[in-house]
Formats: C-alpha cells, sequence, structure tokens
C-alpha cells in the first residue's frame, strides 16, 4: 500500500493540500495540548500549595479569623450545600418546567422564541450582575444579608442552563414516542411527563448536575446576597457562610496561616468540582439510549 | 418492482389465503395501447368515479370515509376519498408513493392534528361515532383507534410498561390486572413464550422483530375498535415481516384491521379487501381476490401486476 502509493505521481497542487492537511492538524494538536497543560498547571500548583494546608481541622473547625490560628471552613462546606439545595429547590422545578414549555409547545412561537433568547441573554449576564441584582430585589426589601437572598441569587443563575439544556435534551427524543403515545390516547401532559421526560432523564440530570457545578463555585451573586458568617448556620434568614466567599476572605488576608486555608478551600472546592464534572460524564454516558 | 416470477417465489405455500397471480398473457391486450381512462382524469385533475366492488354493508362497517378531503397548508393530498371498512375483516391501502394512503390512515385517529396547517373537509365515522365533527374527544377517539407506525417505536420502559401503558394513563393500578391484561396482549401478539421471562427488562433490548409484536400488543391491549397499521413490516426482515403477517391474519379474527402497505403481494397475503388508490384519490376498492384477479379497472390490473406505478 505504501510502496504503491508513493509510486503514484502527485501534481504541485495535490502536494501543497497534503502538506496544508499536515500543518493544520500538527496546530489543532498543538492548541489541544496548550489547554491540557493551563489545566495541568492550575491542578498542580492547587495540589502543591494546598495539598498540605488541608487537615482534619478544615472539615471540623470553624473559621476564627485569627492570624495564627485560623480553624477551618466546616461552616462554608455545611453552607454551600445548603445554599445548594436550597437553590436547586427553586431553580431545578423552574428550569425543567420551563424547558419543557419550550420544546413541548412549539405552536406558541411568538412566545417561546423571546423566552428562549432571553434564557440565552440570561446565562451569559455576569454574576457580579447577578449579585448586586440581588441585593437590589431581595437583600434590601428582606432587610439584609441572607441565605434565602442567596439562594434567589443561584436559582437566578441556574434557572435559564437548565431550562436550556432541558429544551435541548428533549428535542433530542425521538418523535415517534410521542406520536406513539399519543396514538394511545394519552393527552399531551401524559405524553409529557410519562414518555417523553422519563426517556431523557439522564441527560436533563447531566444539565441538572452541569447547573450545580456553576453555582457550587459562583463568589460574586453571595458576597451581595448571603453575606459572609463565621457561624455554623443553617438558618436561611440570617447571613449566610458559603465556601467561596470565606476562600476571598482567608485569601484577602495578610497572614500566611489566613492563605494557606485559602488554599485548602481551593483544593477542596475544585475536587468537589472534578468529582462532580466525572459524576456528569458517567450519567450522561450511561443516558444514552439507541431508538432501535 | 420485482417481476412476477419471484413475486410469486416469495410467497409461502402455506398461506391458506394466497392469491396467485395470473401470468401475464401478453396476446390477451397489449399493454401500451391500453388506456387508463381513471388515471388520466386524476391527473388531469378532473372529477372521475372509482370502481367499488359491492362488498361492505354499510350497517357492517366500522370505519365510514365520506367525501374526505385533506389539505397540508396549500396542497391538497386527499380528494373527497370515501371508503367502508368491514368489521372483522382486514382491509389494505395500496398505492405509489405519495398516493395518500398513509395520510390516509393517519386522519382516522387525527394523528395528521400534529401537523401545522392541515385542513379537512368531508366526514370520518368510526363505529358511528365522528371523528371531525364539533365537539369530538381527540384522546377518546384515539383510545379506541389502535395504531402501529411504519418503525416499531417501543418507549424506552421495561416490555411490560410498554404493553400495560393505554392502561397506565387511564389511571389503572391494580397489578393484578395489569398483569392479566399485559398476558393476554402478548399472547394476542404471538410475542408472551418469547418474553414472559423478562418482562421487566428494556423493551430496547428486542429484536426489531419482536419490537413491533410488542407495538401490536400494546395497541390492542384495550381492545380498540380498529386497528391501523401504517407499514408494520417495511423496516423488518423477510422472516419477521412473514410472523407479522401471520399475526395480522390472526388478530384479525378479533380485530378490525387498515393496514398500509407498499407491498403487493402483502396486501393479497393478508387483506380481505384492498383499496388501490392514486394522487389522493381512490381509484378501486373491491374484495383482495377480485382486485388482484378481475380488476374492473386496467389501471388496477396493471398496477398490482407491476406494470404501473
Amino acid at each position: 500500500m505504501i510502496i504503491t502509493t508513493a509510486l503514484i505521481h502527485r501534481t504541485p497542487y495535490q502536494r501543497f493540500t497534503r502538506a496544508t492537511s499536515a500543518v493544520m492538524a500538527c496546530i489543532c494538536v498543538a492548541f489541544a495540548a496548550m489547554i491540557l497543560a493551563i489545566l495541568a498547571m492550575v491542578v498542580v500548583y492547587l495540589f502543591t500549595r494546598g495539598f498540605n494546608a488541608v487537615s482534619l481541622d478544615f472539615f471540623t473547625k470553624l473559621p476564627t479569623g485569627d492570624q495564627t490560628n485560623p480553624g477551618g471552613m466546616l461552616n462554608g462546606l455545611v453552607g454551600t450545600g445548603v445554599l445548594i439545595a436550597l437553590a436547586s429547590a427553586f431553580g431545578i422545578p423552574f428550569g425543567v418546567l420551563a424547558g419543557i414549555y419550550l420544546s413541548e409547545y412549539p405552536d406558541d412561537r411568538w412566545f417561546t422564541g423571546p423566552v428562549r433568547f432571553i434564557c440565552d441573554v440570561l446565562a451569559g449576564v455576569p454574576s457580579i450582575v447577578v449579585g448586586i441584582l440581588g441585593y437590589e430585589l431581595l437583600v434590601v426589601p428582606l432587610g439584609g444579608y441572607s441565605g434565602w437572598a442567596g439562594a434567589g441569587a443561584l436559582a437566578f443563575i441556574m434557572i435559564p442552563i437548565v431550562a436550556r439544556t432541558t429544551e435541548e435534551m428533549l428535542r433530542l427524543v425521538p418523535r415517534a414516542y410521542r406520536e406513539g403515545s399519543l396514538a394511545l390516547g394519552a393527552t399531551k401532559a401524559q405524553t409529557i411527563f410519562r414518555v417523553v421526560l422519563p426517556s431523557a432523564t439522564g441527560s436533563v440530570i447531566t444539565g441538572i448536575l452541569l447547573a450545580l457545578a456553576r453555582i457550587a463555585g459562583e463568589t460574586a451573586p453571595l458576597l451581595f446576597t448571603a453575606g459572609y458568617s463565621r457561624l455554623l448556620t443553617t438558618n436561611p434568614n440570617e447571613p449566610f457562610p458559603s465556601l467561596t466567599i470565606q476562600i476571598y476572605q482567608a485569601s484577602q488576608n495578610a497572614s500566611p496561616a489566613q492563605q494557606n486555608l485559602a488554599w485548602a478551600g481551593m483544593l477542596v472546592l475544585v475536587t468537589c468540582f472534578l468529582i462532580l464534572s466525572a459524576a456528569i460524564r458517567f450519567v450522561a454516558s450511561r443516558s444514552i439510549r439507541t431508538p432501535s | 418492482m420485482t417481476s412476477l416470477d419471484t413475486n410469486k417465489a416469495s410467497m409461502p405455500p402455506s398461506q391458506s389465503n394466497q392469491v396467485l397471480l395470473r401470468p401475464i398473457d401478453m396476446t390477451e391486450r397489449a399493454p401500451q395501447a391500453r388506456r387508463y381512462e381513471v388515471i388520466e382524469a386524476i391527473r388531469a385533475n378532473r372529477e372521475h368515479t372509482p370502481s367499488i366492488h359491492q362488498i361492505v354493508d354499510p350497517k357492517d362497517s366500522v370505519l365510514s370515509i365520506r367525501g374526505f378531503s385533506l389539505w397540508y397548508s396549500k396542497s391538497q393530498a386527499l380528494h373527497k376519498v370515501s371508503l367502508e371498512i368491514a368489521r372483522g375483516r382486514v382491509t389494505a391501502l395500496i398505492g405509489p408513493s405519495g398516493c395518500g394512503k398513509s395520510t390516509l390512515l393517519r386522519s382516522v385517529n387525527r394523528l395528521n392534528d400534529l401537523i401545522d396547517g392541515v385542513r379537512v373537509d368531508g366526514s370520518m365515522n368510526v363505529s358511528g361515532q365522528s371523528v371531525y365533527g364539533p365537539g369530538v374527544d381527540v384522546i377518546d377517539l384515539r383510545k379506541r383507534v389502535g395504531m402501529v407506525f411504519q418503525k416499531p417505536n417501543p418507549f424506552p420502559t421495561s416490555i411490560f410498561e410498554n404493553v400495560v401503558y393505554r392502561l397506565r394513563i387511564d389511571g389503572v393500578r391494580s397489578r393484578s390486572t395489569l398483569r392479566d391484561a399485559c398476558e393476554s396482549a402478548l399472547r394476542s401478539a404471538a410475542l408472551w413464550d418469547e418474553v414472559k421471562d423478562r418482562l421487566d427488562q428494556s423493551a430496547m433490548g428486542l429484536s426489531g422483530g419482536q419490537q413491533q409484536r410488542l407495538c401490536i400488543a400494546r395497541a390492542i391491549v384495550a381492545d380498540p375498535a380498529l386497528l391501523l397499521l401504517d407499514e408494520p413490516c417495511s423496516a423488518l426482515d423477510p422472516i419477521a415481516t412473514l410472523r407479522i403477517e401471520e399475526l395480522i391474519r390472526e388478530i384479525s379474527r378479533r380485530y378490525t384491521v387498515l393496514i398500509v402497505t407498499h407491498n403487493m403481494q402483502q396486501a393479497a397475503r393478508v387483506s380481505d379487501a384492498t383499496a388501490f388508490m392514486y394522487l389522493g384519490r381512490l381509484v378501486e376498492y373491491g374484495p383482495t381476490r377480485a382486485i388482484f384477479q378481475v380488476p374492473k379497472l386496467p389501471e388496477t390490473e396493471d398496477y398490482v401486476s407491476g406494470r404501473f406505478g
């Protein structure tokens, strides 16, 4: 095979197209490698700085604010968990139902079109804008920083992402399923909730996990809504602790002990992120169904 | 179109209802000399009179279609089609691609409603109840009319849940009712023995032919007045096709079946009555034996023997 191709006479233009093809392939590989290198640098640096700083204290103690004995971030871990749960309680039903509407009611084009456009815009709004908006619309009326306000801001970030991914995933459900269900006399709602949504569950969950990963790392919106607390609390009426804000606070401190604590926090956050990403890939790979 | 000899060869000898096609006698009438008066009228968009054999007593008709026309936006797909479908028989709709046979079938359970810009005229009745009249409950209509599609479309759930879906949407919860219904529907669809040990497994793991029989079980689980089959074998291999055809003969003892097929030999094998359609019009309708052996119109004879269309 190699001998025969070598014997074929090529015109200069053919040689040129082959050469450009090879060069383009090299460029693509080089840029892909660069992305990988940057990511590896971040992870390696984070591990070298943070690994020794992560101790049992980090997970079990509250922050002290002390220069030499900074304590841990137990309240931040719990706080972020509670904030994510509260934001999900608002954001997932809203987002999934909006996504269903966008995908399953194409007759309302005059309405779904603008909704889809606004979702796309909202998904791209800088998070600091969400924070300040949350301050105006939630913190001021509620009379102070609170877990509710923080969860509201996070839900606001979550809804457009969940809505659009749900829509896209439901659109991938074969039309034959919908027709099969309707032909059996199912109502539209029965068709959606008994056939369409269940057959896309895996991919819809993937979209939700993506949104969760996004809000778990948000700082700016919480700065203006949840505020900051050194206490361990699960009461969303109070100013609410979160991991990201605590990392921010600790990293602003001049003391090396506090900065170490910030590194530890970042390492934990990124590790959670990696685990979540792996979970997303796992769920996504299992949810791929091949209809007949 | 396959030649006559291969058609005969592909027909299973065991089929009791098989219709052997006459060998072509070229001396009888030269094909090119024939005039297709009805087809020419249709092509010229003139009025024509379909040739209807006296086969159905209107009192015994399950589906009655009268002067039914359908438009997709501006283009007309069906032109004043009138048909009476007999109870307890298999009726086949045949005709070249685009003749409107699938459109007509999908009009019966109003599945065409899902398409934008569909407009209809004329009337249809399923066991005496109007299909397109004012105030018709489409959901209720579809519950009385089962349908099986071209490509097997089981839902990506278990075999059991697929079969009992029709009952689930009616709110049936009793496990024993569902189990009994599932078994009897799967038995009727000749699938029970193959799947009885794995009812909780995914229906997607079945072969194409099994999936199609599952879809038939799903469609008959609640005893529909009429069963619509839209080219049910076109995505299947010959052996699976044969099994479905046997099944269609079998279930026709209990159900009225209206089947669209692009395969004329299939129509000859499975149906009792055949309607030949062309460009959205009915051309000839009669007992399958008559349509295939002594049709009234030369175009029908030439179409079923593969010389036209």
